[in-house]
């Protein structure tokens, strides 16, 4: 079944939690994730698989760097999802 | 039909030793700067790299393999004229032919080895080490030096801030013979072509040399995230296949030892393998940088020299890199 986006968000937060030890209480959709939440372009690419695996979806390299807040993820992930 | 007598093989094969040797000259983040736009911080946080050796004129390919060759067999104990071939892994040696591995088997005294270059990238030395092992098993040869040689500074452009501060020189050897138990796993190993231009030379020789002048010097170059992504997930897998072929669980394993390419895939790969606390991990690239084929044997030198390993442990090697291709096995250290 397809996550809705709180449930992507909240997703993420984990996600960015395991990788970068942020709190997940700080992940929110207008968070940054190199300039607010300490995801630097390699932590990025964690992030990145370990959300496709998560959602079912597929987010080439080529599309990373256009998602620039947890927000911009979380849209990406919900129009994309399988 | 007449019928063919067999070599004598000995039935498992084993590394009875390691030697490696790095230039004398160590390169700071700060030489770095003077051609790139970056800092000491980034290269750091991005690669964990704080130095790398950078090889003379006077340390060619086959000096530097001759110097780790003759401490790989002092090692093992095993007299040059034992060795029966002689693998070279390089990507770095200018010169096609003849292959360096019969020049380096000369100056070392070996009597008339079978002796041939590999290219493989930074998964040469897995590539070499189960060709030996092959070899010992098989009975062509009782006793293999394998070679893992760079002078990737010579393939280095300064001013690509991508790769500039990533590559360093050095070569690292071991000497395979045979054993009455099995101290090299199965290898798991490949290649996935096409990914073949995630990490190339810049352009062939004859295009270079066709040009009229004014044109860069052929250089390594890669898609850096591409290969991330590619190394932190799908090495971590090949890694825990090979450690399923050899029946080996993370609890058991003593060393980790990954190709040295950048701190952050070796952290990420950790993490994914779970491996327990007390795992040693090789983490020589913050001193050397990457130095492809040569990487594995390097740090496991290093590993047993300080006492972080010991002889005896069990250890997991994986290399990865240009091709791509990778090569995974679970060995027993010398
Ligand atoms: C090379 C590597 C460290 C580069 O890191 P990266 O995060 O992919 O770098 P990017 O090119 O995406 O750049 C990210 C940011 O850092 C900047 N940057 C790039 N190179 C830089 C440098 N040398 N110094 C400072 N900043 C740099 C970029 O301008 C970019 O900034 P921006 O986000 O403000 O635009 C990394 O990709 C890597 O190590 N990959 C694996 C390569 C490897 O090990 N290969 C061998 C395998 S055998």
């Amino acid at each position: 079944m397809a996550a809705t986006q709180e449930e992507i968000v909240e997703g993420l937060a984990e996600i960015v939690n395991e990788i970068a030890g942020i709190p997940p209480e700080d992940v929110a959709v207008e968070k940054s994730f190199t300039d607010d939440l300490d995801v630097d372009s390699l932590s990025m690419v964690e992030v990145v698989v370990a959300a496709e695996e998560r959602f079912d979806v597929k987010i080439p390299d080529e599309d990373v760097k256009n998602l620039k807040t947890v927000g911009d993820a979380a849209d990406y992930i919900l129009k994309h999802q399988a | 039909m007449s019928k063919i007598k067999p070599a004598k093989g000995s039935p498992y094969a084993r590394i009875l030793g390691v030697g490696g040797y790095r230039p004398t000259r160590v390169v700071p983040n700060e030489v770095i700067l003077e051609t790139i736009d970056s800092s000491d911080e980034w290269i750091r946080s991005r690669s964990g790299i704080a130095t790398r050796h950078w090889a003379s004129p006077q340390e060619t390919v086959a000096a530097m393999s001759v110097e780790a060759s003759g401490k790989a067999l002092a090692d093992a104990g095993v007299s040059p004229e034992q060795i029966g071939a002689v693998i070279v892994s390089t990507v770095s040696h200018f010169k096609q032919t003849p292959a360096i591995a019969t020049e380096i088997a000369h100056r070392i005294g070996a009597g008339k080895p079978a002796a041939f270059d590999i290219s493989a990238g930074c998964a040469g030395f897995g590539y070499g080490l189960t060709l030996a092992k092959g070899l010992v098993v098989e009975g062509s040869a009782e006793y293999v030096l394998v070679i893992g040689v760079e002078r990737l500074s010579d393939l280095t452009d300064l001013e690509d801030r991508a790769t500039a501060f990533l590559f360093g020189d050095g070569a690292g050897a071991v000497v395979v013979g045979p054993s009455d138990e099995p101290a090299i796993g199965p290898t798991v190993w490949g290649s996935e072509g096409d990914k073949s231009d995630t990490i190339k030379q810049t352009v062939p020789w004859d295009e270079y040399l066709g040009k009229d002048g004014g044109e860069k010097f052929p250089a390594i170059t890669q898609e850096g995230q591409a290969v991330f992504r590619w190394a932190v997930f799908e090495m971590a897998k090949v890694a825990q296949q090979a450690l399923d072929a050899a029946g080996i669980a993370a609890d058991d394993l003593d060393v980790f030892i990954p190709h040295q390419a950048n701190m952050r895939i070796i952290d990420s790969m950790v993490k994914t393998l779970k491996l327990p606390e007390h795992v040693t991990v090789a983490r020589d690239v913050e001193t050397t940088g990457n130095t492809s084929a040569a990487s594995i044997p390097l740090a496991m030198e290093r590993l047993l020299a300080t006492g972080a390993a010991k002889s005896g442990d069990t250890a997991l090697v994986i290399g990865f890199g240009a091709g791509l291709v990778y090569a995974a096995t679970v060995v027993t250290l010398p």
